[in-house]
């Protein structure tokens, strides 16, 4: 167990980057006085409730409404033809896969619904609770139709989810480096396997929800929405061209956010049909999801298959990886849903030099809940696939796992290093900087994993139970664009309030964000720096937080802004006070004379600077920072574990996570988002999964079905966190820091649980390792004989 | 809804005695959000697993979410925002901001109050028995062991400050 304790700031202490600070968003949160946006209210306010199909997938027939607007308390009911003007398609927002766009989603269900929860009608209505009394007063009819629950059926195009597009093979692929039929002629060693990953997802603690007010009559905003998050500024531009409005008629405004991961805040049906219903109202309008909706209608994840094929030489070097990925893409095409198995695919060499790779990718259209990206999309699928397959080949070959790995990895004097061009609509990856070599010696080290490994195969079985260690090493990508946008300024109290575009979902950004706004700025105090974020109103420009960009981006715009905002505020003194530009500078948030002794009264403070302002312009600063290109951390996971053989549950004796994150902060956060990371992880490897009957209906409507760890599941994880390679792509030298911990969670217990039921035959191919699961694969297995 | 639903209750929260009427199918959850404007106690799942939503009814922490409003009717509850005194926040609470048990914060008070209970009556817990104690609370961020550092550190301090 290993925590990491923070502390209160002291005075004058710049620089603040690299410190644990505490956070200033803890204070209203232990307090219980945060703003999520079920805890608002508006005057006025009414509330909506999303109906949903109760089909996997069905024709849908009459819609009668009378009874239920005769219903007392019920204000209105609105269907697919009440908006069929507006109807437009949700617009793709990352990885538009060629074909994928037949199967965009829109707001309402149009002649079919696709999958159990696809929005049918939105009931308005004095309280919740009517709305819920209600709601069976309406009557569809449905003519149920044959439901797709898997990648084979849907391949089969026997039942045809979009009949329009004729098949549910959304898109299909191949991306390829190098020769691959040469590399798998030349290899003395290959082996093929079929791996799984399950259908699971983030899962925040607080479902989504949002209010809408509309005021035609407005001059500024006609359109309010609250609760916005993680990219307010695309889902203004989306819901702004869908009601044809000026995005400047349109204000999002973002609350406290009970965790996103990756599912919240990209553009749903809901983010159209609430404002749609404020303006047909005129009433404020307040939805909040439940729980079961949450799990039906918030994007899934993770769910695909691949069959892939290593090839090494006798010695063990990599000459070549195939693939073949099928990924059970759900009913729609989600804003993102292309990201998973395309990124899937990309890292699929991951840390590794490999001769050639040659990847063939294809996304199936079920009757299920769309797919859409969950912390570490692709990354924590493949890393299990890969690093799986790598265990199977180093004990094929009798090379240990470590060895295999560390003579594959590509060599920091490499970097930076092109792996090529592995994803249709990216230009070639290239890693910036990294010692993938070095993070597996440390975490090797620090774990004693050849000494452990050896150790718990002298110690076979004892009591019914097995021990296994097993290990995943990883890159994974940060600090994607496109640009973002901060503006600084100094208030006429000498305080400093810092305005981004970055979005915050738990992760600490009013924090981290001042402690480099303080750097930039000479070290202004930071109790006098506060942060403004995800209101487009507040910024013209920003974008948002998604793929690690919230630091590597969102605060080197900071930086820059700060430093531009410093050298102005120097120069503005210099003009005020006759003195020289060169013998001033911005310091502990005075402008003082250059060498000044300590205690010596500054020669302007920040409040009279401001007083002496001519124009409110010389006191502000705007910057944008693009990033050149995306920032790679590497780290690696390694785990012990105990498998009860009667029972198939697994115990995590240790779990360790080596992660180089290049320049770190805040390390008390990175920490935090490493074990929290972890834990999602671990817990989704043997806990959570989302399943579906024949039928197509979830059967995980609610936490009662859908488990995820408790603290007394996972006690003992640790992680370290290294600065080796700071990254070149940006001033802070920092990359991604919220996905390392999760993202090859899959793969190391999957070879861990491996190596502990191996001697009774039992390979993990297929994921979560839940006790049923478990029993199922040693049931199934031939022990090995003693040729072991 | 007809007036025989309605039932007039009073009880004491944070200190302060409130008497209100509500519907008999009101829970003690909405009614602490929606009419008290308590909106700390926060909603995760409304079904009884996630314990975001506990309070501490007398001293025993419980689900709101699964209790009426009118079941609270002549108790004593003590909501996150009531656990500050005068705005000096408790030892636990202090514990929780530097082990740094929050990441998004929604789930925080459903520890809090859990915890405060807890220590009340464990004073000096093993770290399985906090791991237990809490293992009836879902936090998706933080991976639980800095909360239950925090409330290990919590119960060490208090014990300190007794003597
Ligand atoms: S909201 Fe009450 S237990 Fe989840
Ligand atoms: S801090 Fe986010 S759920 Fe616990």
């Amino acid at each position: 167990m290993s925590s990491h304790k923070s502390h209160d700031i002291g005075a004058g202490t710049a620089p603040l980057i690299g410190r644990s600070l505490q956070r200033v968003e803890d204070a209203r949160f232990v307090t219980g006085t945060g703003t999520f946006i079920d805890d608002m209210k508006v005057e006025n306010m009414v509330h909506a409730l999303v109906v949903r199909s109760p089909h996997a997938h069905a024709r849908i027939g009459a819609i009668d409404t009378t009874e239920l607007l005769a219903h007392p308390g019920i204000i209105d009911v609105f269907t697919t033809a009440d908006i069929a003007e507006y109807a437009a398609e949700i617009p793709l927002r990352l990885a538009p896969l060629v074909g994928y766009e037949r199967y965009l989603q829109r707001p309402f269900a149009v002649d079919k619904v696709l999958y159990v929860g696809d929005p049918v009608a939105v009931i308005v209505a004095d309280s919740r609770y009517i709305a819920e009394d209600a709601q069976d007063l309406l009557m569809i009819d449905y003519e149920i139709l044959p439901a797709v629950t898997d990648v084979h059926a849907s391949a089969k195009n026997e039942s045809i989810l979009n009949e329009k597009a004729g098949t549910n093979v959304a898109f299909s692929y191949r991306v390829s480096e190098g020769d691959i039929e040469a590399a798998f002629a030349a290899a003395d060693y290959t082996r093929k396997e079929s791996f799984y990953c399950h259908r699971h997802s983030g899962v925040p603690l607080e479902t989504r929800g949002m209010i809408a007010s509309y005021d035609a009559t407005a001059t500024d905003h006609k359109l309010k929405v609250w609760g916005a998050t993680k990219v307010p500024w695309f889902n203004r531009r989306a819901l702004a061209k869908m009601l044809r409005m000026e995005e400047a008629d349109i204000r999002f405004v973002e609350t406290d956010v009970g965790g996103a991961f990756g599912i919240r805040g990209e553009f749903y049906p809901e983010d159209f049909l609430i404002p749609f219903a404020t303006m047909r109202v005129k009433r404020p309008v307040k939805w909040i999801e439940d729980r079961r909706e949450h799990l039906m209608a918030a994007n899934h994840s993770r769910e695909m298959e691949c069959d892939l094929e290593i090839a090494l030489s006798k010695d063990g070097d990599f000459l070549g990886l195939r693939g073949v990925f099928r990924a059970d893409m759900g009913a729609y095409a989600r804003t993102n849903g292309g990201v998973p198995p395309a990124k899937a695919a990309q890292f699929a060499p991951g840390p590794y030099r490999v001769g050639a790779v040659q990847m063939d990718v294809a996304g199936l259209m079920t009757n299920k809940t769309p797919i859409g990206t969950y912390r570490g999309p692709g990354r924590y699928e493949v890393n299990f696939f890969r690093e799986r397959l790598l265990d199977l080949a180093a004990a094929d070959l009798g090379i240990s796992p470590v060895a295999l790995r560390m003579k594959n990895l590509i060599p920091a004097d490499m970097m930076p290093y092109t792996t090529g061009k592995l994803c249709p609509y990216e230009e070639p990856v290239q890693y910036d900087q990294g010692d993938y070599p070095g993070t597996l010696a440390k975490i090797a080290e620090a774990f004693d994993f050849d000494r452990m490994k050896a150790k718990v195969e002298a110690c076979g079985q004892k009591n019914g139970k097995r021990q296994g260690v097993g290990l995943a090493v990883f890159v994974e990508s940060g600090g994607a664009g496109p640009s973002e946008t901060a503006r600084i300024e100094v208030t006429p109290t000498g305080k400093i309030e810092v305005f981004t575009g970055v979005t915050a979902q738990g992760q600490g950004h009013e924090t981290v964000l001042a402690q480099i706004c303080s750097d930039g700025m000479g070290g202004v105090p930071f109790g006098d720096i506060s942060i403004f974020h995800g209101d487009t109103d507040k910024l013209e420009w920003g974008f948002g937080t998604y793929h690690g960009r919230g630091v590597t981006v969102g605060g080197s715009a900071i930086l820059l802004t700060a430093r531009k905002l410093a050298a102005q505020l120097v120069a503005m003194a210099a003009r005020r006070t006759n003195l020289g530009i060169e013998e001033l500078e911005l310091k502990d948030g005075a402008i003082r004379k250059k060498g000044a002794a300590p205690g010596e009264p500054p020669v302007m403070t920040l409040e009279a600077l401001a007083a002496s302002a001519d124009d409110p312009a010389e006191l502000k600063a705007v910057e944008k920072f693009a990033p050149a290109n995306r920032t790679y951390t590497s780290g690696a996971h390694a785990a012990h574990v105990e498998v009860d053989v009667e029972t198939g549950k697994v115990e995590v004796l240790r779990y360790l996570i080596v992660e180089d994150v290049g320049r770190c902060i805040n390390p008390a956060l990175v920490h935090g988002q490493a074990i929290g990371g972890a834990v999602q992880g671990i817990g989704a490897t043997f806990l959570d999964e989302l399943v579906y009957d024949a039928e197509g209906q979830l059967l995980t409507g609610s936490f009662a079905d859908y488990l995820m760890a408790t603290s007394n599941e996972f006690p003992e994880i640790e992680a370290i966190t290294l600065e080796t390679s700071l990254s070149t792509l940006n001033p802070l030298g920092a990359k991604g820091a919220g996905e390392g911990g999760i993202v090859g969670a899959g793969g190391a217990l999957a070879n861990a649980v491996s190596h502990a039921l191996g001697p009774l035959g039992v390979n993990v191919t297929s994921l979560p390792l839940n006790p049923n699961n478990v029993l199922r694969m040693i049931r199934q297995a031939t022990p090995r004989q003693a040729a072991e | 809804m007809n007036v025989s639903t309605r039932h007039e209750i009073t009880l004491t929260v944070n200190g302060k005695t409130e008497t209100r009427t509500v519907e008999s199918r009101t829970t003690a959850a909405d009614f602490l959000r929606d009419d008290l404007r308590l909106t700390g106690t926060h909603l995760g799942c409304e079904h009884g697993v996630c314990g975001a939503c506990t309070i501490i009814v007398g001293e025993a922490s419980m689900r709101s979410c699964l209790m009426f409003a009118v079941q609270l009717d002549g108790t004593t509850i003590t909501t996150v925002e009531g656990l500050a005194q005068n705005g000096k926040m408790t030892v636990l609470q202090e514990s929780f901001r530097e082990h740094h048990a929050l990441q998004c914060g929604f789930c925080t008070a459903g520890f809090l109050t859990t915890a405060t209970a807890f220590l009340k009556e464990t004073p000096d817990p093993t770290a399985d028995e906090v791991r237990e104690a809490l293992s009836g609370n879902i936090c998706r961020c933080t991976g639980y062991i800095p909360i239950v550092e925090a409330v290990l550190d919590a119960a060490r301090t208090i014990k300190a400050a007794k003597g």
